[in-house]
């Protein structure tokens, strides 16, 4: 789709391959990125596409942006729900010795709706103006520090720096020793097959320390004012201040893993993206005012989480397909977000597209996503910062992917940057 | 046609034409009204058309109601009071001709 793919002939071997025995849960696909040819086939073909075996067992792919639209605005009928399996397409709670973690993205209504309003405002407009001068001067330093000339990983240097300083900016976090965020989220998405950890009790060790640090902070300031910061905001707000650890620990999760792994590799694949369209480039660069409509192009192209998960609740059709009550159901952003039939020239990376916030990324219904705004206000910024600095950051060699079927991640990519 | 006057947080009015059938959200997307973003396409799935109806108009549109998805979606969004709605549930008929809407300073 829209990366060079590593072996020449996939587009043939993935044309021949039975279309009943499709299976796109498996994690290499992402890695390699051949996965946007099995959805081309899917969504002409077969595109309420139903998987009978696979190492997470039966699942529905839901592919075109209509039906995508019509599930995730659909909550009374496909629940969210940890304990029916979540919001993955890797059950929640399923591995032994995971923590069962608790977060409102994985609860339905009423309990979700009241701990979402309650760390709403850290990311609303009006706090998000308040935040906008921190986060710029900070992505000014990070960019000033960078050398000129000479190839360097963009991803641990920028991607993964800006994204770290803005949620130690949210959280009002110790600044320090803000790296522990970055770690703390990898670890929370991280199946032992990554190697990010070794077993599943490493991980659960890691992140009771992960929350043993949060209830020291926690302490310090539910004994204060209120704050603006998620941290301040959870501690005094009457539907989050008394929740149960786990719920504790998960909400807290939820917001490190949001902020993070998602704006992290649309920076990532902002510049990879205008590195394979030199054209569209050449069009930033000549006018640096088309900033604002390039982000949601950008988040529409990566598409940092590919997908999300619900469970039917009762037997509904979609698309002429019969959903079983009880079938895990698959909403493919990434493939909606290639859909012709509602995206008009899909397949191509304009950074001066008409309508370019009519995507899929951020989901819709009542779990959209609540950061989209500081998303989109994080890579304004950090654009317009390159812009004012360097006339091009060229990428240097093959980006390496990430192991996921959920976060579609670059975990390292050579850049030289060239200066104004 | 009927007239629809959008007046934004600074107070500066926009008066544009729409047909009848046609949405709030749709007047403000054609006319290129700032502050109305519709990023879901119309159909009730994000709240990033959140209009304020100017209490004058408020029964002819008719009130949010208890338990519908843009209740459900309304809730999470900024500076709600008892007179938001979505302007993209706001069918244009001709008993809105000359419907006041305010837009809130940003969407999300």
């Amino acid at each position: 789709m829209d990366s060079q793919i590593a072996e020449p002939d996939a587009a043939a071997r993935i044309a021949s391959i039975p279309i009943e025995e499709i299976d796109v849960a498996r994690p290499s696909l992402f890695q390699n990125d051949t996965i946007g040819l099995f959805f081309d086939r899917l969504r002409a073909e077969d595109p309420v596409h139903y998987c009978r075996e696979s190492h997470v067992g039966p699942y529905w792919s839901i592919t075109k942006f209509d039906d995508i639209m019509a599930v995730d605005t659909n909550h009374k009928v496909f629940s969210s729900e940890a304990k029916l399996g979540g919001i993955a397409i890797q059950d929640m709670h399923s591995a032994e010795g995971a923590l069962e973690l608790e977060m409102f993205i994985a609860m339905d209504p009423p309990k979700h709706d009241q701990q979402r309003k309650a760390v709403t405002p850290a990311v609303a407009p009006s706090n998000l103006q308040l935040l906008e001068p921190v986060i710029r001067e900070r992505a000014g330093e990070i960019l000033d520090e960078l050398p000129v000339g000479e190839d360097f990983d963009w991803v641990d240097r920028v991607a993964v720096e800006l994204t770290t300083m803005t949620l130690a900016t949210l959280f009002d976090f110790p600044w320090k020793e803000r790296r522990k965020l970055t770690r703390w989220s990898d670890v929370a998405t991280a199946a032992p097959e990554t190697g990010i950890v070794e077993s599943y009790e490493a991980r659960r060790e890691e992140l009771i320390g992960c929350a043993m640090y949060f209830k020291t902070l926690w302490d310090e300031r539910i004994n204060e004012e209120p704050k603006n910061d998620l941290i301040s905001m959870m501690a005094h707000s009457p539907a989050t201040r008394d929740m149960p650890f786990l719920e504790f620990l998960g909400n807290l999760m939820l917001l490190i893993v949001g902020g993070n792994d998602t704006t992290r590799n649309s920076i990532s694949g902002g510049v990879l993206a205008l590195n394979q369209n030199p054209d569209e480039y050449a069009k930033l660069d000549s006018d640096p005012s088309l900033i604002g409509k390039m982000v949601p192009e950008i988040i529409r192209w990566q598409t940092p989480l590919t997908h999300m998960r619900r469970t039917a609740l009762e037997d509904w059709e979609i698309g002429g397909k019969p959903i079983r009550k009880g079938d895990k159901v698959v909403m493919w952003y990434l493939s909606g977000n290639r859909d012709e039939s509602a995206i008009e020239r899909a397949d191509q990376f304009i950074i001066d597209r008409k309508n370019p916030r009519h995507h899929l990324s951020f989901g819709y219904g009542i779990h959209r996503c609540m950061g989209n705004r500081l998303a989109e206000l994080q890579l304004r910024i950090i654009w317009e910062e390159i812009h004012k600095r360097f006339s091009r950051v060229e990428v240097t060699g093959e980006p390496e992917r990430l192991y996921s079927n959920l976060v579609r991640g670059i975990t390292r990519m050579p850049v030289r940057l060239h200066a104004r | 046609m009927i007239n629809i006057t959008f007046v934004a947080s600074d107070g500066e009015r926009r008066k544009v034409e729409i047909e009848e059938g046609e949405t709030a959200r749709e007047a403000a997307l054609y006319n290129d009204v700032p502050g109305i973003d519709g990023d879901c396409g119309g159909v009730c799935a994000c709240a990033t058309c959140h209009v304020h109806v100017d209490p004058e108009w408020i029964d002819k549109v008719g009130r949010l109601t208890d338990g519908s998805m843009e209740a459900d979606l309304l809730q999470f969004a900024e500076g709600t009071t008892e007179f938001s709605r979505l302007a993209c549930q706001i069918n244009m008929k001709s008993i809105l001709d000359g419907l006041v809407l305010h837009v809130p300073d940003k969407q999300y």
